[in-house]
């Protein structure tokens, strides 16, 4: 089954043609690296498989569900991390992983285990949001992710901002997630890390994928 | 759904309440205004008294701007709007809890400043139901024009700017009703304050339904 199906994807930001006609299969347990320079398109496409991005010609199935006429049930099934944290400075670590998890109605007990597993420390879970650093932020999102168990898994640039106990945290979550039969999609230009972590390398060049993979 | 709406609000206020930005800027804000409007007609009395109801509802004009813009700010600043669909929380429940939350806030404000045209301006209140009343059914069509407006330049660069220009110009109906009503309730001028509840109620009614059928658009586009 495919999770990831686009089809001639065409996609603009304002005016401009972000993707160019994608054409993209990706089954389950995969674990694909989206490569590219700035402007490729990586994050407009992670953008369509979430149901984020309007997209003006082709067809993306994502779950099996149309991301323009099912747009909701796609964006309940995949976890997004962007380059955005989308936490509220004022709310303590906790309090935004309880209010998200409550939000997109999973169990609200999953965050201790959800902020435990991304090494997130019990002395920070009160601490407003605004007085973490940036990996401590990065991390905290990621945790958001987690609670929502997605079966698709967008991380756009991951391991930004982490040191290295973080990313190596974030590659043995990739890992799990892929093991338990979640599909992974991610966005990176630390094409050291991610080359041995993804199971299928894609190019995007100038909104097209120009190579396609698997290792 | 009203559990999302209970969840948008409480959030928002749990926000507030930590950041005090309401308590620690706005409030004594709105205070200043009404200080300023005081010294620029206190030698004029019986103007001021006539001007008091005005004065009020002016003031909240400036606050709401404030607190809107706070409102909508907390969504935009770190991409949570996105997240929030999602979430897949209903965009009407967003538009409510949000606009809810503002509507505590202001009558928070009104509160005071109900005490402060009392103290300041040596206004008697004839009708505290009618007091009441105004400020219970004019907030609401506040808040939910504001949140409404708020999304709209949610996209926009020089939003801090371009809302209070299109909101206060959306709120005029309701400045001039609500100070009809105050006029009533203070005993200024001999109108039917009820009757312009009427027709904030019929704005509020309006904004209300706008923002429950225009804010998931609003929420995807900007």
């Amino acid at each position: 089954m495919s999770i990831i199906a686009l089809d001639g994807v065409v996609a603009l930001l304002g005016r401009f043609p972000a993707l160019a006609g994608v054409d993209l299969d990706v089954g389950a347990g995969e674990i694909v690296l989206l490569q590219g320079p700035n402007g490729a398109g990586k994050s407009t496409l992670l953008r369509v498989c979430a149901g984020l991005q309007r997209i003006e010609s082709g067809r993306a199935l994502v779950l099996e569900h149309d991301v323009v006429s099912h747009r909701a049930a796609v964006r309940r099934s995949v976890g997004l991390l962007g380059h955005d944290t989308a936490l509220y400075d004022d709310l303590s670590v906790e309090e935004n992983l309880r209010f998200w998890a409550r939000a997109s109605r999973v169990d609200v007990d999953a965050v201790d285990g959800a902020l435990d597993r991304l090494g997130v420390a019990d002395r920070l879970r009160d601490v407003p949001v605004r007085h973490l650093s940036a990996g401590q932020r990065r991390r905290t999102a990621l945790a958001a992710v987690v609670v929502r168990r997605p079966r698709l898994w967008l991380l756009d640039e991951p391991h930004a901002g982490l040191d290295q106990q973080g990313r190596d945290l974030i590659d043995g979550l990739v890992r799990q997630a892929a093991t338990a039969g979640a599909t992974v999609l991610l966005a990176s230009h630390e094409l050291d890390r991610t080359m041995g972590l993804a199971s299928r390398h894609v190019t995007v060049a100038g909104g097209t994928i120009t190579e396609d993979r698997t290792i | 759904m009203w559990r999302d709406v209970v969840l948008v609000a409480g959030k928002d206020l749990r926000i507030e309440w930590r950041s005090r930005v309401t308590f620690s800027q706005v409030v004594p804000f709105a205070g200043l205004v009404l200080v300023l409007f005081g010294f620029a007609l206190d030698a004029n009395r019986p103007v001021l008294e006539r001007a008091t109801s005005g004065l009020f509802w002016i003031t909240i004009m400036f606050v709401t701007t404030l607190a809107v813009q706070r409102s909508t700010s907390i969504e935009t600043t770190d991409g949570a709007r996105r997240a929030l669909l999602l979430a897949g929380v209903e965009p009407v429940a967003v538009f409510a809890g949000k606009a809810a939350a503002v509507a505590v806030q202001l009558l928070a404000v009104e509160l005071v400043l109900v005490g402060g045209i009392v103290v300041l301006y040596g206004a008697e209140i004839d009708s505290f139901l009618l007091v009441v009343a105004t400020c219970l059914v004019a907030t609401v069509g506040i808040a939910a024009a504001g949140t409404l407006l708020g999304a709209l330049v949610a996209g926009v660069r020089a939003r801090e700017t371009v809302l209070p220009i299109l909101l206060l110009p959306v709120l005029a109906p309701v400045l001039i009703g609500a100070t009809r009503a105050f006029d009533d309730a203070l005993g200024s001028v001999a109108v039917d304050g009820w009757a312009w509840i009427g027709m904030l109620a019929g704005f509020g009614l309006i904004n209300l339904v706008l923002g429950a059928l225009s804010y998931g658009v609003l929420l995807e586009e900007t």
